[in-house]
């Protein structure tokens, strides 16, 4: 393995009872100052694998560096190195915010005189300034999950572990969060690894994605990539005249091989990327009615349908047995 | 101050500002061993007739038992709030910084410790007031207080044991009858000498708890007795230690951080 990487890890996996591989031999290369998106459902084995290499959880099998450090025989160097926040936030309701990161920033042994100013810091940089004295049983979930970020970078880690930053938070906490993320690897060079079951959340942040389901990597690479190996776009047209189906069926023919496409409609895979154009013109040219036409681009979840055979967004399973 | 004294003092502030902000918590604990006295002298006075009987106040002889229950409200509140923190992962927040284990825990129960204090200056400010009379003087009552502080913190480390091992905080709540069973069968309404049936006898005489009772109600009704102060230290210190190591233990099997 090489030191180069932030994040190494080579056929982990981690069982739990006789039995439940919950991660099955994963296979991680990921680069300093990179944003990695670890995508899949629930109890696909994302916070199994964030906990191995968070150093909370011992592997079954296999290796795992993190920061050029073993995750089991190097721990505490580890933890020196990361951030996490993990799945939940895990605050104190009764404590403030600026408590909790005082607490922080004591237990990970920042000289006392700079506490103060560190806090000050992570509070501005986190939008918590004014909510700072306030208990966070009091917080939204928004503000706790900024919290929560904060506390992770209290002693400046070089890589962030964030699982599942934004479940539960509305669109604006969401949008915030993400360009904090954003900026923390842009601008400081901070390594983040992310799980997330948000689509979106990948596609936007990620500057690489891998899938995971039932503990495997089932398709790894920058979410255009992924989206261009599965295929083109595909263009659903749904004549006025329920009667023009043929019709419209002949027609689009001439653009791209027939799919699946909405009840009433009629689609196909385009052969190129700008034949959208050129279906809207020979429709027209045909004089067949339009009521409602859809180019529907490649998705993330068609990258995980292609490849898993079901959908992301419905492929809600049991909860990893993590911490079990 | 090294980093394990630096870390168990850090968390030992988060555990008593915890407590203290948890009303809920904290005045039960001090008013039901009130109210359970004031029922116990109302009721129980005339045992102070019986043959043996070592004093004429029944208040002077029930006052200890407030801070036995004192201390088992303490267990129970480090236990839960260790149970939550396991529960809501906090734990895992403290393991990923460079946080001993042995320290979280001790840090844990620096709450159930302050706690104690608090309930041993209220039950013997209640008691005086009432009327109870301590024997050994103020010097007992520094003595009270810190038998006191010494079973919360082995009450406090059982209650650390049992959130360990189960992770959840209500279930040490539910735990709590198991606990306040031991107090019944111990000597806390009678001397061991005048309990008539002879299994509760050996029970009492069995039960730990009765020598943690009866350390503090020698301060308050003979005086300096040093047989049933080395007993109540004794069991005390017996109890603090063998629970950390358990809890030491549990924390091993809950925390498997490399």
């Amino acid at each position: 393995m090489s030191a180069a990487r932030a994040i190494e890890a080579d056929g982990l996996v981690r069982v739990f009872g006789k039995s439940l591989r919950a991660v099955d031999g994963i296979d991680l290369a990921v680069a300093p100052g990179e944003i990695y998106g670890f995508l899949g459902p629930n109890g696909a084995g994302k916070s199994t694998t964030v906990l191995m290499l968070t150093t909370l959880l011992p592997p079954t099998a296999g290796s795992a560096r993190v920061a050029g450090f073993d995750v089991v025989r190097e721990g505490a160097a580890v933890r020196a190195a990361i951030g996490a926040a993990l799945q939940e936030a895990a605050l104190d309701p009764l404590l403030t915010g600026r408590e909790h990161l005082r607490l922080q920033t004591a237990l990970h042994g920042l000289p006392r005189a700079e506490r103060g100013t560190r806090v000050g810091e992570l509070l501005e940089r986190v939008g918590l300034t004014e909510a700072a004295d306030r208990k966070v049983g009091g917080y939204s979930g928004g503000m706790k999950r900024r919290l929560d970020l904060a506390l992770a970078l209290v002693h400046e880690p070089s890589i962030l572990f964030l699982d599942e930053p934004t479940t539960g938070l509305d669109i604006q906490s969401r949008s915030a969060l993400w360009e904090e993320v954003a900026r923390l690897a842009k601008d400081e060079g901070v390594t983040v690894f992310l799980t997330t079951q948000y689509l979106e959340e990948a596609d936007v942040l990620a500057d690489r994605v891998g899938i995971i389901d039932h503990g495997h990597i089932v398709a790894e690479g920058t979410p255009a990539a992924l989206k261009a190996e599965i295929g083109r776009p595909t263009v659903d047209a749904e004549p006025a005249n329920p009667g023009d189906r043929e019709a419209f069926a002949r027609v689009l023919a001439r653009f791209g091989e027939p799919t699946q496409g909405s009840p009433r409609g009629v689609a196909v895979r385009l052969a190129d990327h700008d034949g959208l154009a050129g279906v809207v013109r020979a429709l027209d040219a045909e004089n067949l009615p339009v009521a409602n036409i859809l180019l529907h681009a490649p998705s993330l979840d068609d990258v995980f349908l292609a490849k898993t055979g079901r959908s992301l967004e419905g492929a809600v399973e049991d909860p990893e047995p993590v911490g079990a | 101050m090294n980093d394990f004294a630096a870390h168990v003092v850090h968390l030992g502030r988060r555990s008593v500002l915890r407590t203290l902000r948890q009303p809920i918590s904290v005045f039960p604990s001090l008013l039901f061993p009130l109210i359970l006295l004031a029922v116990n002298v109302a009721g129980l006075d005339r045992a102070t007739l019986l043959p043996g009987f070592p004093t004429d106040s029944y208040l002077d002889f029930a006052l200890a038992f407030t801070f036995m229950q004192g201390t088992l409200f303490a267990a129970i509140n480090a236990g839960t709030d260790l149970g939550r923190d396991i529960e809501t992962g906090f734990l895992n927040r403290l393991a990923l910084t460079p946080v001993r284990g042995m320290a979280m825990v001790a840090g844990q129960l620096a709450g159930a410790v302050a706690l104690g204090l608090i309930q041993a200056a209220v039950f013997l400010s209640v008691g005086v007031i009432a009327g109870a009379r301590i024997e050994a003087g103020v010097a007992g009552a520094l003595v009270v207080v810190a038998l006191s502080v010494l079973m919360a913190l082995g009450f406090g480390a059982i209650g650390a044991v049992m959130a360990l091992r189960t992770g959840s905080g209500e279930t040490v709540q539910g735990l709590f009858p198991v606990l306040f069973a031991l107090l019944f069968l111990s000597s806390m309404n009678l001397p061991r000498n005048i309990i008539d049936i002879d299994w509760f006898r050996q029970a009492a005489t069995y039960n730990p708890v009765s020598y943690l009772i009866e350390a503090i109600r020698s301060l308050v009704i003979e005086g300096w007795n040093g047989q049933a102060l080395a007993l109540g230290f004794g069991m005390a210190t017996g109890i603090a230690v063998l629970a950390l190591a358990v809890a030491a233990l549990s924390l091993r099997t809950r925390l498997v951080r490399t």
